[in-house]
């Protein structure tokens, strides 16, 4: 009787098997690997906006304070967006002919808000609050990055789950003494955990991570 | 290899209580009349195989409606509603993975005891082993609510950072249940090789060849072939060995740990071992007595095999009835109101009373007429306990599940539990989708394992050597 498989079929046999299991651990691997990456998260890619906004030259050239423009920050879950009339009481009297900035004084004009694309924008089963972590000793710069470093300004966090717990979990890795809170260049000290410790106690930080804490 | 339709020169004539194998059979007998069930012409195919597959395949598409308007709807199709949460789902998931259990212990257990009369019931039963796994992992994924997400259940790096709560027995579960499924995938597989490769030779199309050639994975018979293909068998019945006791004591886990009334019992993992063995083995005689009439296998699946299964199920039986006793007795004996109520509720005073006067007459009443002989050698009569068995063990996970969750301790949250026409679609749909792989398990594989018949006809010619059992 002839065989009814060639030669090569031992060695396809062997190749298959391998292909299996390369290929399903790959695939695995990749789409963790997606799931990272900033074509999913967008960390560290500029969103487009109606106007190109630097935050930049706002906060490192001209030394404005974060809460000059998000102003609710200590006080709300949202930390505020400024009005166009706040653009407009620097912009009243600078750059007023640049062709950049038309779209600020056309808002003005007909006081239509600037559709500004969010950046960081958590999911709505979400619930998030501004005020408690500033009150509790945690940085802009924690969450946000070198915001004054950003010419356009993109996410420098993933906002995953992961992350949000990572800190939750231990507060102490991460909180800073109040008065650093809205310090853009703020470096955690060689005793961070010890420093965080004892804030933590000062602060009465609790480590929440029951569900309800955030999905109410 | 001569290409005609091998003519089989045993006759189909039970050779009584005594004989695992028919007179008249050698190797090549035996060969040709397991294979031919496979390679019989389509159309002499017998009518009822094509009328019971007709019949799963219609319940398999009525499954598929039902899961369709499942996920369009979800769970609120179904009849669970607080505090029975668990309903129809729960009941056949253990339902299902019982019934797979008695493959196992036939394979595995058995085979370590060298009992002669597994041999021609093993691979069948694995199989059903197989399907009933399948069916049974289908209803905690459909009970989820949100399917999609099963995937949830496995601990993986994720972006939440969050394991499943390893404290839970749902999660044993997980574990218990794919363990299961994997071992009796492999064992199933191991075991047919052989005949894969027999399949090969016998097959007539080329098509045919290449299948059953690439299943059976270059398989020559060489010395070095057997020697390596005996551990490794018996190295997968070993493992399969702790599984028979496992995997439902994880799943009566899933009741026992929690601390209702009419759950919370440290009797559960035996008794639902038991009880998986018990309906197992009911399956393995609903679906042999019918395939070994259809194909005249009786010489093949003879009296004995049927009686040894009557046997065990009786016994399992009895272990069974033993721990129905032992409910009572401790819901009388513990002297707790919550117990003695739930145990009232459950046999008098709850609506569903005549499910447990059911399940009484259908898993203890009834199987007592197995300790007569004439009723265990009239294979009509231990078909008929068979499907009473099945339905009597279906019967007791519904009574568990559901009388419990209707009457906890909070008399304000108590509620009645209706399942719905899509419970039922549900549940008929898996017993379609089992029937439809049996069948085509049986059409297109060797259903009885050739080689290791082949062994049963050298023992039974020479006496006088010591039994070749795997890995002696």
């Amino acid at each position: 009787m002839a065989q009814i498989f060639h030669r090569s079929a031992n060695s396809l046999a062997n190749i298959t098997i391998a292909a299996v299991i390369l290929g399903i651990g790959g695939l695995l691997w990749a789409s963790y690997r997606i799931d990272q990456g900033s074509f999913i998260t967008e960390v560290g890619i500029a969103r487009q906006q109606p106007v190109p906004f630097s935050h930049k030259h706002h906060v490192t050239d001209d030394g404005i304070d974060c809460r000059y423009c998000h102003t609710s920050v200590e006080v709300s879950p949202f930390a505020g967006l400024p009005p166009t009339e706040t653009c407009m009481s620097c912009h009243s009297q600078i750059w007023t002919n640049a062709e950049m900035l038309e779209p600020v004084r056309a808002s003005y004009r007909t006081g239509q808000s600037i559709e500004w694309t969010r950046v960081y924008d958590l999911p709505d089963f979400v619930y998030f609050n501004h005020s408690i972590h500033i009150n509790k000793g945690v940085g802009c710069s924690t969450c946000h990055g070198r915001v004054d470093l950003m010419p356009l300004t993109y996410k420098a966090n993933t906002l995953y789950m992961q992350w949000c717990v990572e800190c939750h979990r231990n507060p102490a890795k991460y909180v800073r003494p109040r008065e650093e809170v809205f310090n853009m260049t703020y470096q955690a000290p060689g005793n961070q955990m010890e420093l965080g410790r004892r804030l933590v106690a000062e602060y009465k930080v609790q480590s929440l991570t029951d569900c309800v804490t955030c999905h109410r | 290899m001569d290409t005609e339709q091998p003519t089989t020169t045993a006759v189909s004539i039970d050779p009584g209580p005594a004989k695992v194998l028919g007179p008249g059979h050698d190797y090549g007998t035996v060969t040709d009349k397991i294979g031919g069930v496979v390679f019989m012409p389509f159309t002499k195919t017998p009518r009822q195989m094509f009328i019971g597959f007709a019949c799963g395949f219609v319940l398999v598409n009525i499954f598929l409606v039902a899961v369709t308007w499942l996920f369009i709807r979800g769970v609120g199709v179904w009849g669970i509603r607080i505090p029975i949460a668990w309903g129809f789902a729960i009941v056949n998931f253990v339902w299902w993975i019982g019934i797979g259990h008695a493959g196992t212990l036939i394979s595995a257990i058995l085979l370590l005891l060298k009992q002669d009369w597994r041999t021609s019931i093993n691979r069948f039963s694995e199989a059903m082993t197989l399907f009933a796994v399948a069916c049974a992992g289908m209803f905690p994924i459909l009970h989820l609510g949100r399917p999609w997400l099963a995937y949830w259940l496995v601990p993986y790096p994720n972006t939440m950072w969050l394991w499943p709560q390893p404290r839970s027995p749902l999660i044993w579960d997980v574990f218990a249940v794919s363990t299961y499924a994997t071992v009796s995938l492999l064992f199933w597989f191991t075991g047919l090789i052989p005949d894969l490769a027999t399949m090969r030779d016998k097959a007539r199309g080329p098509v045919g060849r290449k299948i059953y050639g690439v299943l059976a994975m270059g398989w020559r018979g060489s010395a070095r072939h057997w020697s390596r293909y005996q551990k490794a068998y018996l190295l997968l019945a070993g493992l399969s060995t702790p599984l028979v006791v496992s995997v439902h004591s994880v799943v009566s886990f899933d009741f026992a740990i929690a601390i209702l009334p009419g759950w919370h019992t440290t009797i559960f993992p035996p008794y639902f071992v038991a009880g998986a063995i018990y309906s197992g083995f009911a399956m393995v005689l609903s679906l042999a007595i019918p395939v070994r009439r259809w194909y005249h296998l009786e010489d093949l699946i003879t009296m004995r095999h049927i009686e040894c299964m009557a046997k065990v199920m009786l016994g399992t039986g009895l272990i069974v009835a033993y721990g129905y006793g032992m409910e009572a007795f401790i819901a009388w004996y513990s002297g707790n109101q919550y117990e003695r109520f739930m145990y009232m509720n459950r046999a008098w005073l709850g609506h569903y009373w005549w499910t447990f006067a059911l399940l009484i007459t259908c898993n203890i009443l009834i199987p007592q007429a197995l300790w007569s002989r004439r009723v265990r050698m009239n294979v009509g009569a231990v078909f008929v306990i068979s499907l009473v068995v099945n339905v009597g063990m279906w019967l007791e996970r519904f009574v568990i599940v559901v009388t419990s969750l209707e009457r906890d301790f909070l008399s304000s949250s108590w509620n009645r539990y209706y399942p719905t026409v899509w419970d039922w679609a549900t549940y008929f749909g898996t017993i379609g989708v089992f029937l439809s792989l049996m069948f085509l398990f049986i059409r297109g594989l060797p259903a009885i394992s050739i080689f290791e018949m082949r062994e049963v006809v050298h023992q039974l010619t020479h006496p006088e050597e010591p039994s070749p059992a795997h890995g002696d």
